[in-house]
């Protein structure tokens, strides 16, 4: 069985439909590139597979492991293995990094019927995780994201894909902001995470990030559609043709 | 004379102050402020709309009455207390409870006083006839009608005396309970005297005993804090959901002396909290901050009176008012500069988060500036939670009322934040949490 199959999309929002019938197919362990100009519905569709409110589906549906998601209150989708790394990760002050962290990782472990994580257990586990991605400690004190340059709000969304442990990963224009250094740790990071059991969907705009997460398909999409599909090589073919030609097509 | 007609709730609160006049205590002067202050009382009776400071809290349309007195409390009576304030228990704190408008020396830790510090209830300092004791009880301005109507009726409360250079390591901890077995009011009145150099922290809670549901509870705290002593005060008010609770709290402070309240009001169906505070000697510091949690069909007022009348002082208001269901919160701040105040440094700063669409905030921040050289400011806000915030918060897999209870703990937080001590800070996240569970 597919892990995500989106099929035949059809989404609006504000009474304007954005996506006009769009399918994708993703099985566990695969990496699924999506490129495609800004305003495409790129950050559309990884927001309606994560279940934010304000868009309407008017069409088509989207099954994860078989099931509908689009059933699925948000808090269910996460705990059942869906996360989307923001392209705008928000600001919550008042509320540290490590209380939230701590929180909704009880919170999904709860809705799946397992046992809460202990402090002790936590703190080692965000410790690593932290290190790993050169995070320091003292950015989980403070409010999530609050005073976070964007590079790091980035790398915050890393730290909480890995201590998750989705069984599939949106990544949503992950490089916008960073520079190549880092870029370089917070792909590091992914690709840590790459494993047969889990896929991850990677969107950008630009093939550069692609040099560093490797996919096994890459589609372009175009005013609410896939117009084309490819292994890797399509990625560069676009850098060097650009995005125009899908325009006229789509 | 202006002839009033009266209501016949009107009359029959006359012929309860008649009747129960025996009851209350003290003589002579006493007797006739009470008088006085009745009076006073009578004149306009119930606060409603049309006077200005009461518009948002018409207690003729939600109030209707005040109920008769409450009897003395019997054992039993006594006993539902005992178990209310045990619930409520502070670790470390002297305990001091009222029970249905009485002291209740049983229910209280009296012994082993520190050194400079007096407690004494107020019926007996009325009975000795102690005159500038009871003076400074009861000396609180009647032109408020419900202050003016505690003082008419007060039967008890705690005169609380700290000699100069006290520093008092225990809290004081004022339990105010309900425990009657019908609907009544209870009218109590405390007085605190701080001398010069003491430092004093007090605590006091608002509950019901078992089984108590509708009644009223009207007390008025005064405050002297005397020059370079320091009061923290932290009140919560978590009565019962039919009840009524219409306090004041009369502040005033010496030279370089300071004050840090805080107040929360979770509980009760009607409430008003009217806090005034005076900086009388220079270079004296205010911190007050409120938080109001309600639902349902609650109304919770709190009126602040912040006068300003010497120069160097400084003062911050910070109010957080969350509200949900049908319920209302309203939030009064007049800051008053008098003319001879010059170098006021006073804000105010209140924040209302509305949880659902019939969910109503008030807020009516005032400033009269009579001086020139000042540094004054407020602002307010009314709003909603963020739904982009909780939309991420639901994407990282928490349920939306956990979402909402971490954004409202952050909310509430900032004034939380500023009580001083750890464990009162505690104490009052915990009070907070019980309404974020309760909701959930
Ligand atoms: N909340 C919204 N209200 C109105 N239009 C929107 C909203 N979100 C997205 N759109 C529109 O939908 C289209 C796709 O946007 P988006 O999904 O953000 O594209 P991408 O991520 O590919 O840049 C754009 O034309 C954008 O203006
Ligand atoms: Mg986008």
């Amino acid at each position: 069985m597919s892990l995500l199959e989106v099929k035949d999309l059809k989404v609006r929002v504000e009474e304007r439909e954005i996506l006009h019938g769009l399918s994708l197919t993703v099985n566990p362990g695969e990496v699924h590139a999506i490129m495609g100009p800004n305003g495409s519905g790129k950050s559309t569709l990884s927001h309606v597979i994560a279940g934010k409110p304000g868009y309407e589906v008017t069409g088509g549906q989207i099954l994860f492991r078989g099931e509908d998601l689009l059933e699925m209150e948000p808090n269910e989708r996460a705990a059942n293995g869906v996360f989307l790394a923001f392209q705008y990760p928000v600001e919550i002050p008042g509320v540290t990094t490590w209380n939230f962290l701590h929180a909704a990782l009880n919170a999904q472990r709860k809705a799946r019927g397992e046992d809460e994580i202990s402090s002790p257990a936590f703190l080692k586990k965000v410790r690593e995780v932290a290190k790993s991605l050169n995070i320091p400690q003292d950015m989980l004190k403070r409010g999530v994201n609050v005073g976070f340059s964007g590079g790091e709000k980035k790398r915050n969304e890393i730290l909480q894909m890995a201590l998750f442990e989705p069984a599939v990963c949106i990544l949503d224009e992950m490089d916008s902001g960073l520079d190549i250094d880092a870029l370089r740790i917070a792909a590091d990071g992914v690709n840590a995470l790459r494993s047969p059991e889990r896929a991850m969907v990677v969107i950008t705009h630009y093939q550069r990030l692609l040099n560093y997460i490797v996919p096994d398909f890459v589609h372009v999409m175009s005013k609410g559609r896939v117009v084309k599909s490819g292994g890797k090589e399509l990625a560069l073919e676009l850098e060097e043709s650009g995005y125009a030609q899908f325009e006229d097509a789509a | 004379m202006n002839v009033v007609a009266k209501t016949e709730t009107g009359r029959a609160l006359g012929d309860a102050f008649a009747s129960a006049r025996d009851r209350l205590p003290g003589k002579g002067k006493i007797a006739d402020q009470r008088r006085q202050a009745f009076e006073a009382y009578e004149r306009s009776g119930l606060p409603h709309r049309r006077i200005e400071d009461w518009k948002y809290t018409d207690l003729r349309a939600l109030m209707r009455e005040v109920l008769p007195l409450a009897p003395a409390p019997d054992a039993a009576a006594l006993g539902r207390a005992a178990a209310a304030a045990k619930l409520r228990a502070i670790d470390g704190v002297r305990r001091l409870v009222l029970v249905d408008g009485a002291f209740a020396p049983d229910l209280s830790d009296l012994g082993s006083l520190e050194k400079g510090l007096g407690i004494r209830p107020l019926r007996e300092v009325l009975d000795a006839g102690d005159g500038a004791l009871s003076a400074q009880a009861f000396a609180t301005d009647i032109s408020d009608p419900m202050i003016a109507l505690n003082g008419a009726m007060a039967t008890d409360g705690v005169v609380i005396e700290i000699a100069d250079g006290a520093v008092l390591a225990q809290p004081l901890h004022i339990v105010h309970v309900a425990s009657g077995t019908a609907p009544a009011s209870m009218f109590t009145r405390s007085l605190l005297r701080l001398g010069r150099d003491t430092n004093v922290t007090l605590v006091e809670s608002y509950l019901a005993g078992e089984g108590t549901k509708a009644y009223q509870a009207h007390d008025a705290l005064i405050v002297a804090i005397g020059d370079n002593a320091r009061f923290d005060h932290v009140r919560l008010v978590e009565d019962s959901i039919d009840a009524f609770n219409i306090s004041s709290a009369t502040i005033s402070l010496g030279a370089h002396a300071h004050l840090n309240t805080f107040g929360l009001t979770s509980g009760g169906h009607v409430s008003r909290y009217q806090l005034t505070v005076t900086c009388a000697g220079e270079g004296s510091k205010v911190e007050t901050n409120g938080v109001n949690l309600i639902n349902g069909t609650q109304h919770a007022d709190t009126t602040l009176f912040m006068d300003h009348a010497v120069p160097h002082c400084a003062s911050r208001e910070i109010f957080r008012a969350v509200v949900d269901d049908r319920a209302h919160s309203v939030f009064q701040g007049r800051i008053i500069v008098r003319p001879d105040a010059q170098k006021t440094d006073a804000k105010m700063m209140t924040r209302a988060l509305l949880l659902s669409d019939d969910a109503e905030a008030d807020n009516k921040p005032e400033l009269e500036i009579f001086a020139d050289d000042v540094t004054c400011g407020h602002g307010a806000t009314t709003g909603a939670l963020d739904e982009s915030l909780l939309f991420y918060m639901r994407a990282r897999g928490l349920p939306e009322k956990e979402a909402q209870a971490l954004l409202i703990q952050a909310f509430v937080g900032e004034a939380i934040e500023s009580i001083a001590s750890d464990a009162l800070r505690e104490v009052a996240i915990a009070t907070a949490q019980r309404w974020l569970e309760a909701r959930a």
